[in-house]
């Protein structure tokens, strides 16, 4: 890769360590990527907030770091473990509330802005089409790459954050466009939810190398669009999707009822549940309202946790949503998401239901409790009264 | 052999290897490197002092962390050896000076689980 010269000096450590630093990130990730040089990115998207995800050695070096480095272009971040306006009621202990605070201060102190959503590009305006970006969070990587027309590479929490720091990014092969997908998934199943989609992305992510073309789906609503992002991130190193019906000169496999069923058995691991969550992706506006509809005259018959970001629940609690959710027994989150959430315990949680692909394979793996899959329309029917 | 350098060093270990490509914040303890996906081929297998050898990583961009994690707590691969990139494991071994190369299809497979070896970046060489 072919530095500048100020980009050489500062890989030197002549720009001090925390610069040097940020480099050494870019030049093994841009190595790795075949890019032959660093491209300017306007906005940065840095995952790694959460202390139940980075743990005491991310805490650690956020604390170091934050000492003298500034983000040099506009940083928004993941969520984090917990909303500080109800954690109170989760009897979380005081260690790790000490622990996330300072991981908070610590990107503050860097001058990020203090998002703590993991949907960036639906709370946020967009920059204009073709912009340079870099977007750590899986599901936003892949929703600006294919859905917004912004262009990132699918960035980890420190390519993220060296990008964020020095205002550049690699210019890999999924910034340029050059070569379409080798692969088509021909989607088989009519009428999909968005579980199906969240399944189909889960699937198309393990088989997909960088990119993949998705035949056989038009439309999707933006809850769709999101599970299918969040399931392919989960899955797979893929960081873009392309729908299109035209699938010449790829190789073709077909998302069918058998392999829905494949990835439904590989992550849905119960029948009951003692919660709900919904939310990974965060839920929107959009969503918010729609829920709302759907639970006219309804409540909950078991807990349900809502995961939205911060400025959608103000924005709710303005049009009534928030009164009519919590009315129905919603418990409403914002800062945080139900994927490694410290807030849901194996210890006191037995299983969840969820309609996020997402959240299933992370609260299965890392907070090793079991799951129950469903659609939002069938959680409504039968987890209401 | 044809091996692309991407963070450089010198290892002594035993090879693991797997053909499953590895999620590293969900499949990972981060203290004690042991695989926890019950889906994974390396169940219950433990990371520490290994030669890693799998194809690529997916899944979460904070896998870059638990492999920096692992490090700091004295779990992590003696080095790593892919087919393909990943940023998470790219960026995660470059912060925590893990050596990781990515080798050819053909080398890759030649890669035996259990055998002793050596990786020297420097001599551009698995031993």
């Amino acid at each position: 890769m072919e530095l500048t010269k100020d980009e050489e000096a500062a890989l030197k450590g002549e720009s001090g360590e925390t610069l040097q630093l940020a480099y050494r990130i870019l030049v093994a990730t841009g190595e790795a990527t075949n890019a032959e040089k660093l491209v300017p990115i306007k906005w940065a998207h840095v995952s790694g907030v959460n202390y139940n995800t980075i743990g005491d050695a991310g805490e650690e070096f956020l604390s170091h770091l934050s000492n003298d480095a500034k983000v040099k272009v506009k940083t928004t971040v993941n969520p984090m473990g917990y909303d500080i306006d109800n954690v109170s009621n989760y009897n979380l202990d005081e260690e790790f509330i000490k622990k996330q605070e300072s991981i908070r201060k610590s990107y503050e102190r860097m001058g990020i802005t203090p998002s703590f959503s993991c949907i960036p590009y639906e709370i946020f305006d967009l920059p204009e089409k073709d912009t340079q970006v870099s977007f750590a969070e899986t599901n936003a990587a892949i929703y600006v790459n294919s859905i917004s027309n912004l262009k990132t590479n699918k960035e980890s929490a420190f390519s993220a954050l060296a990008s964020a720091l020095t205002g550049k990014s690699p210019y890999s092969d999924l910034r340029k466009d050059l070569v379409p997908p080798n692969l088509t998934i021909r989607m088989k199943l009519d009428n999909p939810n968005e579980l199906d989609l969240g399944m189909l992305g889960f699937f198309a992510g393990k088989i997909a190398d960088s990119s993949v073309r998705i035949s056989g789906l038009n439309k999707m609503d933006r809850r769709s669009c999101k599970s299918l992002c969040g399931g392919m991130g989960t899955s797979g190193r893929c960081g873009k999707f392309i729908l299109e019906n035209n699938d010449e000169n790829s190789e073709k496999v077909d998302f069918d009822k058998e392999e829905k069923q494949k990835v439904y058995d590989e992550l849905n691991t119960t029948d009951s549940s003692d919660l709900i969550t919904l939310g990974s992706p965060q839920l929107g506006l959009e969503e918010l309202s729609d829920l709302t509809s759907m639970l006219k005259g309804k409540s909950f018959k078991k807990r349900c946790m809502i995961f939205c970001p911060r400025a959608i629940q103000n924005q709710a609690l303005k049009l009534g949503y928030t009164n009519e959710l919590k009315r129905a027994g919603c418990e409403i989150l914002s800062d945080c998401c139900t994927c490694l959430t410290p807030l849901i315990d194996k210890k006191n949680i037995d299983g969840v239901t969820t309609n996020s692909i997402k959240g299933a394979y992370y609260l299965k793996n890392s907070n090793g409790v079991d799951v129950n899959l469903k659609p939002l329309s069938k959680i409504v029917a039968e987890e209401t009264k | 052999m044809t091996l692309k350098i991407i963070v450089k060093g010198k290892a002594k270990g035993k090879i693991m290897k797997s053909n499953t490509p590895i999620n590293f914040l969900g499949a990972v303890d981060k203290k004690t490197g042991i695989i926890r996906d019950n889906n994974h081929d390396m169940f219950q297998k433990s990371l520490k002092d290994v030669i890693l050898v799998f194809p690529h990583g997916i899944g979460s961009s904070v896998g870059a962390y638990t492999i920096y994690s692992l490090k700091s707590n004295d779990s992590a691969p003696a080095a790593m050896i892919c087919a393909k990139a990943d940023l998470s494991v790219v960026s995660g071994c470059a912060m925590a000076n893990i050596p990781l190369v990515l080798a050819s299809q053909d080398d890759y497979d030649s890669l035996i689980d259990g055998k002793e070896v050596t990786l020297d970046t420097e001599a551009d060489k698995i031993l």
